[in-house]
């Protein structure tokens, strides 16, 4: 079935997911927190009163930062094709801000922390984003605005 | 301090993982949402990966008094399902679909593709900042 897909990479997803499960594992069996990113970007610059102690979080998010260098250093430099629209990468930031900090968590702490502890708030929240992504890409494609 | 080196470890495997598993190339993850036109479900194995090795943390979680390294664990609860919750998750996916950026891949990228990310930081950190001040004044 996948050869209906042939730039998907599942080879490379897999073992990347499973490198992000093995580091979510360790913040939760290690330091005993949820390894959510916008949670800690949001304590880190101050923004959050409950959550991780600074240091932690800071440390957290240097190490996102560090990872990706040491792949980059290590391995091949990394593909990436960034949205054509500046202004719609600034109402992206603006929406993933504010949106994650509403419904308190993102693509890992909800979709990957969440789910696989089967709570139901972080099942209902990883279906809304991904539904209303969906829908938000169909639509930008209607109205021509497709990357290519 | 080891609870320091070891948020520093899971940091940077997280980072590792993210880089290698495509998901911070944007087109990739925006390929993912791109369920009726040229679909990459890519993001389907990384998701799968993640909550696979996750789940069984939390079989190992379950069975432990604390922590490896620190006094007691901290964790969210998993029943409340309200307007926030929804309102955040809408909002987010339209940013999501819109850049086919989320938090984890964008703050990597930092080291690796600055300049073509650094304006969506900006926006996101101004949107934090934004309901920060909207959570004050409710």
């Amino acid at each position: 079935m996948l050869a209906m897909f042939p730039h998907a990479q599942p080879i490379e997803g897999l073992i990347g997911g499973l490198l992000i499960g093995l580091s979510a594992a360790i913040m939760l069996l290690g330091a005993g927190r949820i390894a959510g990113v916008s949670g800690m970007a949001a304590r880190v610059l101050g923004l959050s009163r409950s959550g991780a102690p600074w240091s932690i979080a800071a440390l957290f998010i240097a190490g996102l930062l560090l990872g990706a260098l040491v792949f980059q250093e290590f391995s091949a430099p990394i593909e990436a094709q960034y949205a054509p629209s500046t202004i719609a990468v600034i109402a992206a930031g603006l929406l993933t801000g504010f949106g994650t900090r509403l419904g308190n968590g993102c693509t890992s702490g909800h979709g990957v922390c969440g789910m696989s502890r089967f709570s139901r708030r972080s099942i209902i929240a990883t279906i809304t984003f991904i539904l209303s992504g969906m829908v938000t890409v169909a639509l930008v494609n209607a109205l021509g605005g497709g990357w290519s | 301090m080891r609870a320091h080196l070891i948020t520093l470890l899971s940091g940077t495997l997280f980072g590792v993982g993210l880089a290698l598993s495509g998901m911070m190339n944007p087109a990739r993850v925006r390929g993912f949402l791109d369920i009726l036109g040229n679909w990459d479900p890519t993001l389907v194995f990384v998701m799968g990966g993640a909550v696979v090795a996750m789940a069984l943390a939390w079989l190992l979680q379950a069975r432990m008094q604390r922590p490896i390294a620190c006094d007691e664990f901290s964790l969210p609860g998993t029943t409340r399902i309200d307007s926030k919750l929804l309102g955040g998750g809408v909002l987010f996916g339209i940013g999501w679909g819109l850049a086919g950026l989320c938090p984890g891949p964008a703050i990597a990228s930092l080291a690796t593709n600055p300049g073509n990310v650094i304006v969506f930081i900006a926006a996101m950190v101004a949107g934090m900042t934004l309901f920060s001040f909207t959570e004050r004044n409710s």
